[in-house]
């Protein structure tokens, strides 16, 4: 990630360079044209001095030097344009990578920091900080579904009281329909959208594979969005990917300490 | 071209990488963290930040302390200091540029913002 961020600014560097020389360039080649046109004009005044005297050889090489310039001359500001073109294309693509490069570095932390604990309060503390900073939601929760009663219930908030939320059935409404489904559901038009606790504005399923652990449930969100660009959609999916993983392995950590300490007491017991 | 040697005091690990990427798209630039004031005090006393980016809200200690100790220190009164707060809590953010803060960043994380900022307070173009 380093290197492609050392990669990126080499290329920014490298662009950078290209836009200046190509800004050179252009002006030089509008100091060519200007220089031209003097020496047109200078011509022009020239032949018409001939004209009077009627030299007729010496007045059509000049004419079709003329024509030469002003070919020469229409040469040189496509040239410009095209310099302008691409200066133009540079800059676009300059934008779009850095906007990847966001993107990635934002997906590698999530996915770091996600990975970096099996204590399952921690997973939890981290995927909030990453829907609050990475997806810039102000309120949400994120609940998990309950296998053995197959009831979904919140595990943690921001924006909203837990005990506002209640729990819902697997299947039923938009939250437990998502969870049945597996399919992110995202509402058509964020603006207009009206808070709902039962019909959030982004229900993202918490997946590993095709097995549903939770969802995550989205009210509100901080940055003012129009609609969702296309790497939000795959920024969601990752991330409720990965949020999976981190809360299922920080759950099996915690069962496993908790069965090894429950078999400790058992040895203990028997061995006084 | 010399290091630019920044802090950063925060106590969230995602909050911490996700400064630090931002930062290291400038040239040079070299970076130390911490995970609460004290951490932070101990970090500046061993050597000499040209920036330090801190949290408010922290265990052990707090950002407006550590602002204030950072300030009554003769050999780092002049270092920038920007605070990183929530978008709700101007108080914290009033409170620390009157202490001596100079800039401050709101959660959501932005990194063209903090980017902005860093080189602006570093007289960097
Ligand atoms: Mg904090």
């Amino acid at each position: 990630m380093i290197e492609e961020e050392t990669g990126l600014r080499g290329r920014a560097e490298e662009f950078l360079q290209a836009f200046k020389k190509g800004t050179e360039f252009t002006h030089d080649l509008l100091k060519e044209n200007e220089r031209l046109r003097f020496r047109l004009l200078e011509m022009e005044n020239s032949l018409a001095g001939h004209a009077v005297q009627g030299d007729g050889e010496q007045n059509h090489a000049l004419l079709n030097r003329i024509k030469e310039l002003e070919q020469e001359k229409q040469d040189i500001l496509n040239r410009i344009q095209k310099v302008e073109d691409e200066n133009q294309d540079f800059a676009n693509r300059y934008i779009e990578i850095e906007a990847e490069n966001n993107n990635l570095a934002n997906l590698y932390i999530a996915s770091y920091q996600l990975h970096s604990t099996l204590d399952f309060r921690e997973v939890l503390q981290i995927i909030m900080e990453i829907v609050i900073n990475l997806i810039g939601a102000e309120e949400f929760s994120l609940m998990l579904l309950d296998e053995k009663t197959g009831v979904l219930s919140a595990v943690a908030c921001e924006g909203l009281d837990r005990e506002d939320i209640p729990p819902v059935k697997l299947g039923s409404g938009l939250i437990g329909q998502t969870l049945l489904s597996g399919e992110s559901y995202f509402a058509d038009d964020i603006e207009t959208y009206n808070r709902d606790i039962l019909s959030p504005m982004v229900c993202v399923p918490l997946k590993i594979k095709e097995h549903v652990i939770g969802v995550l449930a989205i009210y509100k969100l901080l940055v003012q969005k129009e609609r969702f660009a296309q790497v939000d959609y795959e920024l969601f999916t990752l991330l409720a990917g990965h949020a999976a993983t981190a809360i299922f392995g920080a759950r099996l950590y915690s069962d496993s300490e908790r069965r090894l300490s429950t078999i400790q007491g058992f040895i203990d017991l028997l061995t006084k | 071209m010399a290091d630019i040697n920044i802090l950063i005091v925060e106590d969230s690990p995602t909050m911490r990488q996700l400064i630090s990427f931002a930062l290291k798209r400038i040239r040079g630039v070299r970076i130390v963290e911490a995970g609460d004031g004290v951490d932070g005090l101990k970090k500046i006393s061993a050597e000499k930040f040209d920036m330090i980016f801190t949290d408010i809200n922290m265990p052990v200690m707090d950002g407006l302390k550590l602002i204030s100790l950072v300030r009554e220190d003769a050999n780092q009164k002049g270092v920038p200091i920007v605070v990183i707060t929530t978008e709700g809590a101007q108080e914290d953010r009033q409170r620390a540029l009157a202490l001596g803060a100079n800039d401050y960043i709101t959660k959501p994380i932005q990194p063209n913002r903090i980017l902005d900022v860093a080189k602006q307070l570093l007289k960097i173009v």
